[in-house]
């Protein structure tokens, strides 16, 4: 009967003890989804985001104009369907619907990336503390705690004094360098907790590794409480992105970021409000959005509090 | 208690030492030097002047020299703004950063607590799911959007306040920046008290206490409220770290001559001294703050002391 329960090449003591939480596993997915679908906020959330994403992958092709074009006879105009400068342009001319996609595109690449290294990060740093235990758990989160006590900007400025300027592929890893503390928490408090139960102890006593347990059996039954916290990082990466860059130490010109956008914005709002208000429409929706999601999954797949 | 504050309070300065020590290092470890812009610099004078700030030294002696410094409080020079030394810069911002900073923690404490006390009380009405819905708003609208908003209709639009700037004993100048800053905290805060009053609520000390007859306000004030502050407690340290973050974003919105700039503008002139004395001011704030909302949160729950 093990045989049947998918990819657990051990002994049967080892794969029967995983055999049980597999199992509900499958029946916690599609009860999870069924969950989701019912949540109004969370859906609505999910179709603004897929929505916006395709809109900035596909929609400068749509515009007549390029995103550093300099458009000399429409420099300041608010949005008009004339000269195709849907969102208005910047008092360089260029179009902001064009800037705006493409500082969207950047948000969410920056966002999806940086939590991929954060996840990454955070998941082994936390299942190895959580697992392994003792001292070298004292001394891992021992250095969670005293990074976390600083403020993320300076570990990202004293990060950035260390390579050239506005590189995105830095900046990911920057920001993604800093955001794994809190998933190393919540990781080491979920191995710490399954580290007690009977088919770690199966795993033992049949003599698996320690790597391979963690890859094997903790890391898997981990996903649940992880997916709830990447959908909460994201939109974090994302603000963060566009914190530095409003601050002029993340993306550059003639690049375009929503924090960089709304920064110009904030600048002209005496005569050229739309300039603030575009960006910072798109960059708040996209965060409450990412935010009503992962409440939303986390209504789905951790039952006990609704 | 008072071994419990001796642990915490021998706790502090280690990792202060750490912080300024890995930071020192990591900082020099960067490729191109504070007077590297300036291309017009014959190498003979900028030799001169590396050696007159003491950067030709080894990285050793450069390090004991500045911990020797930071002893009996000197920064050292600022690279870039000359004629002023790093602690002159720090001594004339800081006043105005800590202001906004301590005003927006509490401002947010004295908000956010009743308000999210409120929603746990009136559960699922309509004042419960208004001030949930403007949680949630106040944590998704980052501060660099909320600020220029404020100072659109406040400052543009109705008139009422200052768009931006400062003049001393103005306080007119600060409400915005403050209220900027307050706002997501609050936000969270508010959030962190309704969730965890809403708990205490439903335990049995409270039932036991509604049991005994009770009035409901002596219920929450003397027996719910208290466990139910310890998440917010200890949310202070991260709200702290939060603070300091976002001064950055509202002394830049606002045009408030804070310490905030320096350490943006000392990170991209790479002024060494500038960055490195920023960081240890703000990161012996971040930790003392952390300390307070340590000592607080032993005083407030007994059982943390004994772990």
């Amino acid at each position: 009967m093990a045989g049947s329960i998918r990819g657990c090449g051990m002994n049967s003591v080892a794969s029967t003890a995983v055999a049980t939480p597999r199992v509900a596993e499958r029946g916690l997915w599609s009860d999870a989804w069924r969950r989701l679908r019912r949540n109004r906020a969370a859906m609505v959330a999910l179709i603004w985001i897929l929505l916006v994403a395709v809109l900035a992958v596909v929609g400068p092709y749509f515009s007549p104009h390029p995103f550093d074009e300099l458009d000399w006879d429409h420099m300041g105009v608010p949005p008009q369907m004339e000269a195709a400068h849907w969102l208005g342009t910047d008092r360089l001319g260029r179009d902001l619907f064009v800037r705006t996609m493409y500082g969207v595109r950047i948000s969410l690449q920056i966002g999806l990336l940086a939590t991929f290294v954060s996840l990454l990060i955070g998941v082994v740093w936390g299942a190895t503390a959580g697992y392994v235990g003792g001292r070298i758990d004292h001394w891992m989160m021992r250095f969670v705690d005293v990074l976390y006590a600083l403020p993320y900007i300076f570990i990202v400025i004293i990060l950035s004094t260390l390579f050239e300027r506005g590189n995105i592929f830095v900046l990911f890893f920057a920001i993604g360098a800093v955001g794994w503390l809190t998933m190393a928490r919540i990781v080491r408090g979920q191995a710490l907790s399954l580290k007690r139960r009977e088919f770690i102890e199966a795993a033992l006593a049949s003599g698996v590794s320690t790597p391979a347990i963690l890859a094997r059996h903790i890391v898997p039954n981990l996903i649940g409480p992880v997916i709830i916290y990447v959908t909460l990082t994201i939109p974090q990466m994302i603000l963060f992105e566009s914190f530095l860059s409003f601050l002029g130490l993340g993306v550059q010109e003639p690049l375009a970021s929503l924090g960089s956008l709304i920064n110009e914005g904030a600048q002209e709002m005496e005569s050229a409000v739309w300039m603030l208000l575009v960006p910072a429409t798109f960059l708040v929706t996209l965060l409450m959005s990412f935010n009503f999601l992962g409440d939303g999954l986390r209504d789905a797949l951790d039952p006990r509090d609704a | 208690m008072l071994r419990y504050a001796l642990q915490r309070i021998s706790g502090v300065i280690p990792t202060l030492f750490v912080i300024i020590t890995a930071s020192f290092f990591i900082i020099r470890l960067a490729p191109g030097g504070p007077f590297d812009e300036e291309q017009t610099l014959p190498p003979e004078i900028k030799a001169n002047l590396e050696a007159a700030y003491g950067l030709d030294q080894p990285l050793l002696v450069q390090y004991g020299r500045y911990m020797r410094g930071l002893l009996v409080g000197d920064f050292g020079p600022s690279f870039k703004f000359k004629d002023f030394s790093v602690t002159e810069l720090i001594a004339q911002g800081l006043p105005i950063s800590l202001t906004i900073g301590l005003a927006a923690v509490l401002l947010a404490m004295l908000v956010g607590i009743p308000l999210g006390a409120l929603a746990a009380l009136r559960r699922n009405t309509a004042s419960d799911y208004g001030i949930m819905g403007f949680a949630v708003l106040g944590i998704a609208l980052p501060g660099f959007v909320i600020g220029p908003l404020f100072a659109l209709i406040f400052g543009l639009y109705l008139g009422v306040l200052p768009v931006a700037g400062y003049e001393s004993g103005q306080p007119q100048y600060l409400v915005l920046p403050i209220v900027t800053l307050a706002l997501p905290v609050i936000a969270y805060i508010a959030r962190l008290t309704r969730g965890s009053l809403l708990e205490v609520l439903r335990s049995n000390f409270v039932r036991t206490a509604r049991a005994k007859g009770l009035s409901p306000m002596r219920v929450l004030f003397r027996h719910a409220l208290r466990p139910a502050l310890l998440p917010v407690v200890s949310y202070l340290g991260p709200a702290t770290a939060f603070v300091v973050t976002g001064s950055l974003v509202v002394e830049s919105v606002f045009g408030l001559p804070g310490t905030g700039r320096y350490l943006v503008q000392g990170a991209i002139n790479r002024d060494y001294t500038l960055v490195m004395g920023m960081i240890v001011v703000y990161g012996a704030i971040t930790l003392l703050c952390n300390l307070i909302a340590d000592l607080l949160y032993g005083w407030l729950d007994p059982r943390v002391r004994y772990e």
